[in-house]
């Protein structure tokens, strides 16, 4: 095995990192400090670890990192932060979508893709998005309310603009 | 079915500024932007990662092992093995607990030394530069078993010859209720209905697997950061690693889930000891096969009832038994069956009562504590042999419970008075209302059914545990308040809770709040997140410390304002006058006033739960537990006779909660706690076949998603009759109660035959269904 240098583009922020072929971009991310991409499986089967690569939805432990290489990747913390949240972070925490907040930002990625595709999705269409992302806290009650919360505020936000 | 209308009890709560609002939670947003940092975020500078080196055998004897080779490996800083340990006992009873004698024969060896009980059992650490090097240092330990005669079904375990996990006998624990006289009980009833329930092996599969980083300080104190529910745990940790309890702090994190999962030791003890052998930070997190292999799991019970009844409805006697499966190691499983055995006749009045309840050790995973803690269990057999009943007297389900429902003042099982309000009617009327009428669907192979089941579920610890909590409130200079408190917050909300209730006595936004908790050396100690006993204990300490910073402001305000005390309030951020509210002071400068006159502005508090002796095993009877929370939960579910594929279709659950201090928070325990049931009822079981773990991966065990569940509607009652802060009881626990036997109870109404044993695969329903046809 042999390391190669590659580039990740996370959140605005470019990085240069050597690594093996086997790593995977979870991996790369949680060593670059994105500690918001969850570990919950390694397997592809919580979605605590979804992130955006080149604008579609991923469970980041199934990609190896050379696979994105000079790709563009969008994790929840680059979304919003506490002064600044993004409409679906504010409605999850609103809404009482986040209990334990294992599964959030996984979980919020997963919506952020469904509402850039379909601005105002009814509650199967919402259950359906989110069914890669397992949450053992809420019962995901809470977390369609927030969804449906965020679409309505980004659909009025929209409206205005 | 039938649900008539009726009122609820008109109940005059006191009027509340902060605490019963649906305010965004303390700890919301941070973890919603993934700024919330979780043990396995922590990293430290020339830290070194650990592994663990696991049993492939159920039961054996350790023959050889040799770890030579994994010590040479170069970047490998050390191996240890139950020969490297001064002491080398995880003790597993009464986590936390200050004070308390331990069951003797309890503990369980850290690493085990020459036996193995189970798959999974820890026999060596590795620690090393990176964890490839680590994983590669387990790959070179040789160890050779003698494999030993198992015993993998409690049934076996208990028979005469069969081997024996730990001497004397494989009887790890027992209890018995001898209530009146249930042979004449049942003599005198029109009919004996008898069955025999069985559920099995649960995990918790919390999203976030155990993981946490320690390093010793230059006080020579081992700081462990982990994700627990106690990190009361210090003091076993530091008697297990051989150090003074003061050298050992446990700094706790958010926890991304626990439901008693986290509650016995996990990573603590292995990193305590690598990092003070290494002297270098060591990080250890678990994969999650890892963590189904490693933590306990919920209980497997066989419970039959025989229980007589009058063809008036009234139940004239019963005869319970319960049989549990302790695994390799008892852990919690004694408190576990007494849970069980106090409600296994549920929130009934039965005068003549004998139950014999029994926790065998076999050479199966280990079982522990997990939300509802044997009260789910005995729910899961209590609730459907009520419908049968029903049935059997050809009555409907509720009119028949309601004819034995205990009343407020009533005792249950072990004789303990109810004090609080009941209100399993109103909440079951509620439920079903809430349900409505059955759909319809076109299709003659889908049965709809509806069922329901009523609870009662205990909150707070077993009081001859002598349980105690401490909090800190204390008002700063600028009018904000912070709380420390000791405890974790499991993603439940506890610790919003806490601020909630401070904000509420010193008359602050809950945005004016900061918390601190959940650290065994800076935190003061408010015992475990564990029996839905932190609103009830750390609320109450919370409320009482919160009131002693406002009797403090509120005395100095009085001299200002030259009135009485009881004519001021706080609120708003201000104290004012009541009957002049233009009259006011701000909080921040009261707060200034009260500081430069060397007032104590910042109070801990101690409460105390009412303390109990221990109860005689051989026949329980009374005071085991503070109070209960009663609930109903009601369910409409869709089966497909021809795939047996069952679809929830309406999901409702009610509970009682006292007071609601945060009514979000609390919506989300009942949705949440009626999906762990639903997975209970219909696809959750850990299957262990001779010792081996068959589904060590959330793609095997499987757990309810977003497409697998219908929204649940919470209802919430408030009675005021609870024992927590301004009334409340406890709802974590009794959220999950009743939503599993609910669902087998509408099942068994949509196919008119029941299913005895969870989960309710389609198999079972089609076996079930092929029954039903023949007849």
């Amino acid at each position: 095995m042999k390391a190669k240098a590659i580039t990740l583009n996370v959140n605005g922020r470019r990085h240069q990192v050597t690594l093996f072929p086997n790593v995977t971009l979870l991996e790369a991310l949680r060593d670059l400090s994105y500690t918001d991409v969850k570990n919950g499986c390694e397997k592809g089967d919580c979605g605590a670890c979804a992130v955006e690569l080149n604008g579609k939805v991923i469970n980041s432990c199934l990609v190896l990192a050379w696979q994105a290489d000079g790709a563009q990747i969008l994790t929840n913390a680059g979304l919003g932060t506490m002064e600044s949240p993004h409409p679906l972070q504010e409605a999850f925490a609103d809404a009482g979508a986040v209990q334990c907040g294992y599964c959030s930002s996984g979980m919020i990625m997963a919506a952020k893709a469904l509402l850039d595709e379909n601005p105002n999705p009814s509650e199967t269409e919402i259950r359906e998005a989110i069914s890669g992302n397992l949450c053992r806290c809420t019962g995901y009650t809470q977390i369609v309310n927030a969804v449906q919360m965020a679409a309505e505020k980004m659909m009025q936000q929209r409206a205005q603009e | 079915m039938t649900v008539k209308g009726k009122t609820l009890p008109q109940v005059d709560l006191p009027p509340l500024r902060q605490v019963g609002r649906p305010l965004r939670r303390v700890d919301a947003l941070g973890k919603a932007v993934g700024a919330t940092i979780y043990a396995g975020d922590f990293t430290m500078p020339n830290m070194l990662h650990g592994k663990v080196f696991r049993s492939s055998e159920p039961s054996a004897c350790i023959k050889q092992l040799d770890v030579n080779k994994a010590r040479a490996l170069p970047g490998v800083a050390c191996v240890l093995t139950a020969d490297d340990l001064p002491d080398g006992k995880l003790i597993t009873d009464m986590p936390g607990q200050t004070g308390q004698e331990r069951r003797k024969g309890s503990d369980a060896p850290v690493l085990a030394a020459r036996r193995v009980r189970f798959v999974g059992e820890p026999i060596a650490l590795v620690a090393a530069e990176t964890l490839a090097i680590a994983q590669q240092a387990l790959e070179l330990i040789k160890i050779e078993y003698e494999p030993l005669p198992g015993v993998f079904d409690p049934l076996e375990a208990m028979k005469p010859g069969a081997p024996v996990i730990h001497v004397p006998d494989n009887i790890v624990s027992s209890w018995k209720i001898r209530k009146g006289n249930t042979e004449a009980g049942l003599a005198a009833a029109d009919l004996i209905v008898q069955n025999t329930f069985r559920v099995p092996f649960l995990d918790h599969a919390y999203i976030e697997p155990e993981a946490g980083v320690a390093w010793v300080d230059d006080q020579d104190v081992i700081n462990i950061r982990v994700c627990t529910q106690v990190v009361e745990h210090f003091r076993s940790i530091a008697q297990a690693v051989g150090v003074p309890h003061n050298k050992v702090h446990v700094r706790g994190t958010m926890i991304g889930g626990g439901f008693g999962g986290k509650e016995d030791i996990t990573v603590e003890i292995f990193l305590a000891l690598l990092t003070k052998e290494t002297r270098r930070p060591v990080r250890l997190a678990y994969t999650r096969e890892e963590s189904i292999l490693a933590h306990s799991k919920r209980h497997p019970f066989i419970i039959t009832h025989r229980t007589g009844v009058k063809k008036n409805g009234r139940i004239t006697g019963a005869e319970i038994k319960m049989i549990s499966d302790s695994g390799a190691y008892p852990y919690l499983s004694p408190y576990v069956l007494l849970y069980a055995t106090v409600t296994s006749c549920g929130p009934y009045r039965i005068e003549n009562l004998k139950v014999d309840s029994v926790s065998v050790a076999t050479n199966n995973p280990f079982t522990s504590a997990f939300r509802g803690f044997g009260g789910a269990q005995a729910a899961v057999a209590y609730e459907q042999q009520m419908d049968e009943m029903a049935k059997a007297l050809a009555m409907d389900p509720l009119e028949f419970r309601k004819i034995n429902y205990l009343k407020t003042g009533d005792s249950n099982a072990i004789g303990q008075e109810i004090k609080s309000a009941v209100w399993l009617e109103e909440e079951a009327m509620q439920a079903l209302a809430a349900l409505g009428e059955k759909e319809t669907i076109s299709d003659d192979a889908i049965k709809v059914g509806q069922g329901f089941a009523t609870t009662m579920q205990s909150y707070g610890r077993i009081m001859w545990f002598h349980d105690t909590s401490r909090s800190w409130v204390g008002i700063e200079q600028d009018g904000t308040v912070v709380v420390r408190c000791g405890a974790p917050d499991l993603g439940a909300g506890q610790a919003n809770s806490l601020c909630q209730i401070a904000a509420e006595v010193l008359g602050v936004s809950l945005t004016d709040v900061t918390f601190y908790n959940s650290d065994s050396a800076v935190t003061p100690l408010a015992g475990t997140t564990t029996a839905t006993r932190q609103l009830y204990m750390s609320g109450n300490a919370t409320l009482k410390a919160a009131r002693m910073v406002r009797e403090v402001l509120l005395d100095h305000a009085a001299e200002h304002f030259k009135k009485e005390p009881s004519n001021l309030d706080l609120a708003d951020n201000k104290v004012f006058i009541k009957s002049d509210p233009e009259q006011w002071l701000s909080l921040a400068d009261l707060s200034k006033m009260c500081a430069a006159d060397g007032l104590k502005l910042q109070h801990l508090a101690l409460f105390r739960a009412p303390f109990t002796d221990k109860l005689n095993p051989e026949n329980l009877q009374g005071d085991v537990f503070p109070d209960f929370t009663f609930s109903a939960h009601a369910i409409e579910v869709a089966v497909d006779t021809k795939t047996g594929e069952i679809t929830v279709l309406k999901s409702v659950g009610c509970h009682d909660v006292g007071r609601a201090i945060n009514p979000i928070a609390v919506e989300g325990q009942i949705q949440g706690g009626s999906a762990q049931g639903i997975g209970y009822a219909l696809m959750e079981e850990v299957q262990v076949k001779d010792g081996v773990t068959r589904t060590p991966s959330l793609s095997e065990y499987l757990i309810p998603t977003a497409k697998d569940l219908p929204t649940t509607k919470a209802i919430i009652l408030e009675s005021g009759t609870g024992v927590g802060p301004f009334g409340a009881k406890g709802i974590g626990e009794p959220a999950l109660t009743p939503a599993a036997p609910a669902v087998a109870n509408a099942v068994a109404n949509a196919i008119g035959v029941r299913i005895h044993d969870l989960p309710l695969t389609p198999q079972r329903v089609l076996a079930a269904v092929d029954r039903a046809k023949k007849g």
